[in-house]
């Protein structure tokens, strides 16, 4: 009798992902978002590999400047003579590292938070829902500006800075998460028989509160990305020469009007990966919550 | 009701505080001695410090700060460096500017968003809801400064139909209010959507179809009504989005706002102003938020229900 409930038990925690990938393989524009970002990874990877900093990406080259395009450079050459396709592909890795690590920042903080103001409710929850409703009051941009103003400009204070701006949504999606678990039966089975708080959290509680926190995860990696390429843009992220899409692109804004390659080129990139994140985050989503599914 | 709204006022102090507390701090943090910085190269130990007391920036960032909010509340924000003249009045000069692109943008986004969505759920799983997504998902992916040097390049540069920048005439508004409307439509296009959505699956629209009532009046008076509480909902961060939008549009478009200000503040390392303008900013869109919420309290019956006590 005992052994045969274990067994369901098991079961039904190991299908949780294989659920969740049955789910969302049935739909087919979340599947092409997850292809894209899988592309997307392959050539920041190589990209990395094959070409050399100093060398492809960013030595001029003032013989061959401003270029249009043509079969020896499929996208041109910007104003210093650099292949624009080169630093495109090379500049994937900026975008990828800064959204996935932000995200990885703000989920860590900010998922933390939101389990603990959730699981212990009270001053604690009080406190914690107050300040995140500080730090949203900001625009988030203007945030992020601030905390680029504060530490410095480099691409490590970039991930910090916008992961420190996404942090409240993370708290509250996963405070929000935890409400509806917290009263269950189980939760109390556990504290009586004496389970710590940490692993209560930790082992039954964040399970079960997952959904919300993955799908928020994909939306911030495409909002981090964004938010990115706006702050190189202002010229107040990754400092040049560095090809980072906002920045190439903000680099040829004075020759639009007749090299205007130099502008499409990296903002179909930053629109190409933000768009498959927002895919895959919508994808998930519904493969989550099947309920929700319009 | 009037208690309901005295205590969000209230409760809107300590907030208000802790932001330009936070504001304030990381402004601080900046590097640059803005003192050092202005005194003659001859100055000793003691001249900077008495300029440091005259500047009002001595002793710790707490004592700072609450000199800094007791100013504030008396209209003065200090001096703008780079431009020799105090904040407030660079501030509100440039404020109309911003407001004006903001305002023009979610009107752009609604007027996009809600027949669009409205079309998207009425014909749900149609080719016009494929469309109307596949459009608000793009529109939330761009990135606005790059839709806006698109649109300069399509429509001054190419056609010269519209100006590329500049402000004081109305054509000059419809490029940057576009681009930011763009965002903004994306988002608000999937909420009416789903909010649609959810209201056509309600027992009163049923109701309202089982009584003979037309099917473009129910939707017009029954379905309509109730799925727009939620655009009213996100309406305190749409404007906050379009606010922090505005920031590249300004720069893009040379729009004469508080965006393109603040960071040619932080450029030039002017951040007396920066903070200025930061500050007010955030005051702006708290107070924007919950005049919001208690506008939505008295639109939904279901929540002024609540504090009717």
């Amino acid at each position: 009798m005992f052994k045969k409930k274990s067994k369901v038990r098991a079961s039904k925690k190991r299908s949780y992902m294989s659920e969740l990938w049955r789910n969302y393989k049935k739909n087919p524009s979340a599947m092409i978002g997850l292809i894209i970002v899988v592309v997307i990874i392959i050539i920041a990877i190589f990209a990395q590999i094959t070409l050399d900093y100093n060398q492809d990406i960013v030595q001029q080259n003032m013989k061959e400047r401003l270029q249009k395009p043509s079969s020896e450079h499929i996208m041109g050459t910007d104003q210093y003579g650099r292949d624009v396709l080169v630093r495109v592909l090379y500049g994937a890795k900026y975008s990828l590292a800064v959204g996935i690590i932000s995200v990885a920042i703000s989920c860590l903080i900010g998922s933390s938070l939101g389990l603990i103001a959730g699981y212990y409710g009270g001053v604690i929850e009080n406190l914690i829902l107050r300040s995140t409703e500080v730090f949203m009051g900001i625009p988030s941009v203007l945030l992020a500006i601030a905390i680029m103003a504060a530490f410095g400009q480099s691409l490590f204070v970039l991930m910090l800075a916008i992961g420190l701006v996404y942090v409240p949504m993370f708290a509250r999606t996963a405070r929000a998460a935890v409400l509806p678990v917290r009263d269950e039966e189980y939760i109390e089975a556990a504290r009586v028989s004496g389970v710590g708080d940490l692993k209560i959290i930790f082992s039954h509680i964040l399970p079960n509160s997952l959904s919300p926190i993955i799908v928020q995860v994909t939306m911030g990696v495409a909002n981090g990305i964004l938010t990115a390429s706006h702050l190189s843009f202002l010229g107040l992220g990754v400092p040049v020469p560095a090809p980072e899409w906002g920045a190439m692109l903000s680099g040829g804004r004075e020759f639009i009007r007749d090299y205007s390659f130099l502008t499409f080129y990296p903002g179909f990139a930053i629109m190409i990966t933000v768009l498959s994140f927002n895919l895959m985050g919508d994808g998930l989503r519904d493969a989550t919550d099947p309920k929700l599914k319009q | 009701m009037l208690r309901y709204i005295l205590k969000r006022f209230l409760m809107m102090i300590p907030v208000l505080l802790a932001v330009s507390f936070v504001v304030y701090f990381l402004m601080d943090l900046a590097p640059g001695d803005i003192v050092s910085s202005m005194a003659p190269a001859d100055a000793s130990e003691a001249d900077i410090e008495r300029m440091r007391e005259e500047l009002g920036l001595s002793g710790n960032i707490f004592e700072r700060y609450t000199r800094y909010i007791g100013n504030l509340l008396r209209g003065d924000l200090g001096m703008s460096l780079s431009m020799k003249r105090p904040v407030i009045n660079v501030f509100f000069e440039r404020f109309p500017a911003t407001l004006k692109l903001a305002f023009g943008s979610i009107f752009i986004a609604l007027v996009i968003s809600i027949p669009l969505g409205i079309s998207a759920a009425t014909n749900h799983r149609s080719w016009i809801d494929g469309t109307s997504m596949v459009l608000s998902m793009l529109g939330l992916s761009m990135p606005s400064f790059w839709l806006g040097l698109l649109l300069i390049l399509g429509f001054s540069l190419k056609l010269g139909w519209l100006p590329s920048g500049g402000s004081g005439f109305f054509s000059a508004i419809i490029l940057p209010a576009i681009t930011l409307g763009a965002a903004q439509a994306g988002n608000l296009t999937r909420i009416t959507r789903s909010s649609m959505l959810e209201v056509t699956r309600q027992d009163y629209l049923r109701t309202a179809r089982a009584k003979g009532v037309a099917e473009n009046v129910v939707i017009r008076k029954h379905a309509l009504k109730n799925a727009l509480i939620p655009i009213i909902t996100v309406f305190g961060s749409t404007l906050g989005n379009a606010l922090g939008g505005a920031v590249a549009i300004e720069t893009v478009f040379s729009w004469p706002g508080v965006g393109r200000l603040t960071v040619a503040a932080i450029n030039v390392r002017d951040m007396n102003l920066a903070t200025g303008c930061i500050i007010m900013f955030t005051i702006f869109l708290t107070l924007t938020l919950l005049i919001v919420d208690i506008a939505y309290a008295f639109a939904d019956p279901r929540i002024k229900a609540q504090y009717s006590r």
